[in-house]
């Protein structure tokens, strides 16, 4: 682990990529937007300050990355349903906690008695299970190409084990599709794509280049501090006021052009592409992933003859349109009022990052403040 | 799901006690108003201060549970805990701890020497807070109903400063300081409960404050008010305090001194340090003009050589706190929700 860079050089980096996007953005002639697709991204956003410092004519809008925020209401009110099963204890990253399904959220399951854990690696699932072998311990696995390694691995070592008493309910996504199907909506009007860091360093930077050619839209892949950040947008900006159309890795000392090939092989060893459902994007093809049928051992939905769900959204909540950049948080007629972070409506909400509890917690008396530069 | 089915949801948490009631944060706070405001309320409660200050100004008492898990954690154990947390909650309202009461609920089955080397850790830090236990409790429960030891401790002290610390004394241009580096004890719980294979240097801050902050008011009397940022951490000390007394309050990111490890270790946990708990330190609210002399004196006792001036309490009314960001940004600081999740990645 490298040292984190002191706050004085964390400050003047951030400080050069913050001027170099306000020195261009007089050059856009228009207001602008670009979509980050990543949650942690969308959290740090905010955290840093950053969007107090944007150039009037550059906005930067969250979309469908936040892998709580994406997962539908139906896959939702699968993982509460399989807690009221006989001998289950199941395991969850912290996000999903809090989320509402049709009746009630895994919390509120926890505290009438079920048996609900939160663990920071797919690996502790495991663990707990091969701990108590008298019971059946369910991981429920969310999260894009940064998480499904982690799962793909968890699965493996399990069957290494012979634990007969672990399963996967996986909601596990795929990023290109996702943006492929926003675009192709006509519903959305960006000018570029602030790509996620971590999933990059699974797919490597060539995996954006179809969204770059096809759809003529900028990419710029970039890290998750306040500087890379930064970096990012001000490429992405330059990009733009140049008229260039390119894809950028600004991340490159750990995103390698072709990603990680054995995380990669194991995510195609133990998944299989399949058509699953999004939040506000309905079914995607292709766009999500399920266990191998020779993992079917290991499958929570086959385990438990889990029906799929088809659970509606809750009513009056802009989640969907907050994730795929049709509004902004404040636009949504709940948000602050019968939506907020202790009492979250809908997952964007719920989620560290989400934009509507980022957008809560960190901005939301800015809403109609000017960026004050430094 | 319908609005019905979504209301549902909701009295579903508002029916039952979750977590998150007890995590200092904004829902400990709605159990407080809603349910133990209305039926117990008086003149002294309703002040929620961290000690209750008696009528007639000369006594303050105040209780604390501890229930901490791992009992025995980097830098310190649930005795040295119990003790401090009590001596510190008396101590920033002004009092001198005089005697500690003591109750232990233990659990059928605990081992006799885990109880030793808490009972051992709980003399240790009376005698470093110069206070003695006086009155105490013991209750053994079954197996599976409660977790090795819970300690509840109550303290009794003679308030001898002269001025009125409370929220309603802040005003426009007081200055805010924190007492040395934040994050160290719940970052050090939080990766030994969770992630015990990972060896760092971290060590929890639990510390008896009462002679540090006994000197503060002596050498500095212009101090208004003072909390020790325990559960929810700075962030909720400080927009507590701006909501409490309805003036705006500004903290400066870079200002706020945090040691590396212990960003490595938030980062690693997915948690963000300042809604982390600390157990050794203590947030003062001072008069500008002497807000220097209020860091000479912290800084020249042991435990306050990291001390800070973090923020400033600014002339505007909307009782919110706002960081001014390492990156010149601003933004919203607010009580965290409860329950401290960790991000997913």
């Amino acid at each position: 682990m490298t040292a984190p860079p002191s706050a004085s050089s964390r400050y003047e980096q951030s400080r050069a990529w913050i001027d170099r996007l306000h020195a261009a953005a007089p050059r856009l002639g228009r207001p602008v937007s670009f979509m980050e697709v990543c949650g942690t991204h969308t959290v740090n956003a905010f955290r840093s300050g950053l969007h107090s410092l944007m150039p009037e004519n550059v906005s930067l809008l969250s979309g469908p990355g936040c892998p709580v925020c994406v997962t539908s209401q139906g896959d939702i009110d699968q993982i509460i349903e399989v807690t009221s099963r006989p001998r289950v204890t199941l395991c969850t990253y912290g996000d999903m906690i809090r989320v509402t399904g049709q009746s009630g959220s895994l919390e509120t399951a926890r505290s009438a008695g079920a048996r609900v854990k939160v663990v920071y690696s797919a690996m502790d699932a495991v663990n707990i299970a091969d701990q108590n072998r008298d019971q059946q311990v369910v991981f429920a696995a969310v999260g894009f190409e940064t998480t499904t390694p982690a799962t793909a691995a968890a699965v493996m070592e399990a069957e290494r084990r012979g634990l007969t008493n672990f399963t996967v309910l996986a909601s596990h996504k795929l990023i290109i599709p996702a943006m492929q199907a926003l675009l192709n909506s006509g519903k959305v009007n960006i000018d570029g794509f602030l790509c996620p860091g971590h999933v990059s360093v699974i797919l490597g930077s060539e995996a954006f280049r179809c969204i770059c050619d096809e759809y003529s839209l900028p990419c710029v892949i970039a890290g998750f501090e306040d500087a890379e950040i930064a970096c990012g947008l001000a490429r992405l900006t330059e990009l733009v006021a140049d008229g260039t159309v390119g894809l950028e890795n600004c991340y490159a000392n750990i995103v390698s052009p072709r990603g990680n090939r054995v995380a990669q092989m194991m995510i195609d060893h133990v998944f299989q592409p399949a058509d699953v459902v999004w939040r506000a994007l309905g079914v995607l093809p292709q766009s999500g992933l399920v266990l191998r049928p020779r993992y079917a051992l290991f499958d929570a939905r086959v385990r438990f003859e889990l029906r799929r769900m088809e659970s509606p959204e809750p009513a009056g909540c802009r989640c969907g349109d907050v994730i795929t950049g049709r509004c902004k948080p404040g636009d949504c007629k709940l948000f602050g009022s019968a939506c907020t972070p202790v009492y979250p409506v809908g997952p964007c909400m719920v989620s560290s990052e989400g934009a509507c509890q980022a957008w809560f917690k960190y901005h939301r008396h800015h809403r109609d403040r000017k960026a004050v530069p430094v | 799901m319908t609005m019905q089915a979504s209301m549902s949801a909701r009295q579903r948490r508002e029916s039952q006690i979750m977590l998150a009631h007890g995590g200092g944060g904004q829902l400990t706070d709605e159990l407080i108003s809603s349910l133990v405001l209305p039926r117990l309320g008086n003149a002294v409660l309703g002040d929620l201060l961290d000690s209750g200050i008696l009528p007639g100004g000369r006594l303050a008492l105040s209780i604390d549970s501890y229930v901490v898990q791992p009992l025995q954690f980097p830098g310190g154990d649930i005795g040295r805990l119990a003790v401090c947390g009590t001596v510190n909650d008396l101590a920033v309202c002004g009092a001198t701890p005089r005697g500690i009461a003591l109750s232990l609920i233990l659990t059928e089955g605990l081992e006799k020497s885990v109880l030793e080397t808490v009972l051992d850790s709980i003399r240790l830090a009376a005698e470093e807070a110069g206070v003695g236990v006086v009155t105490g409790d013991t209750k053994v429960v079954g197996r599976g109903q409660g977790d090795g030891i819970f300690i509840t401790t109550a303290g009794v002290g003679e308030v001898e400063c002269p001025q009125r610390l409370h929220p309603d004394q802040v005003s426009p241009g007081d200055v805010l300081l924190i007492s040395g580096a934040i994050a160290d004890h719940g970052l050090a719980v939080m990766l030994a409960r969770e992630m015990p294979q990972v060896t760092s240097v971290l060590r929890s801050d639990v510390a008896p404050l009462n002679a540090m902050i006994a000197q503060l008011l002596r050498e500095v009397p212009q101090v208004v008010f003072m909390r020790d940022p325990t559960r929810g951490g700075l962030a909720c000390v400080a927009a507590d305090l701006a909501a409490r007394s309805g003036w705006n309050i500004t903290l400066d990111e870079a200002a706020i001194p945090i040691h590396e490890h212990a960003l490595h270790a938030a980062e690693m946990l997915g948690l963000d340090p300042l809604e982390v708990a600390n157990e050794g330190k203590v947030v003062v609210v001072v008069r500008p003009e002497f807000a220097d002399a209020a860091l000479r004196t912290l800084q020249s006792h042991p435990l306050g050589r990291e001390a800070r001036i973090i923020g400033v309490v600014e002339n505007q009314k909307d009782g919110l706190c706002e960081l001014r960001t390492l990156i010149g940004g601003r933004r919203i600081l607010q009580k965290p929700y409860g329950e401290q999740l960790p991000r997913i990645c």
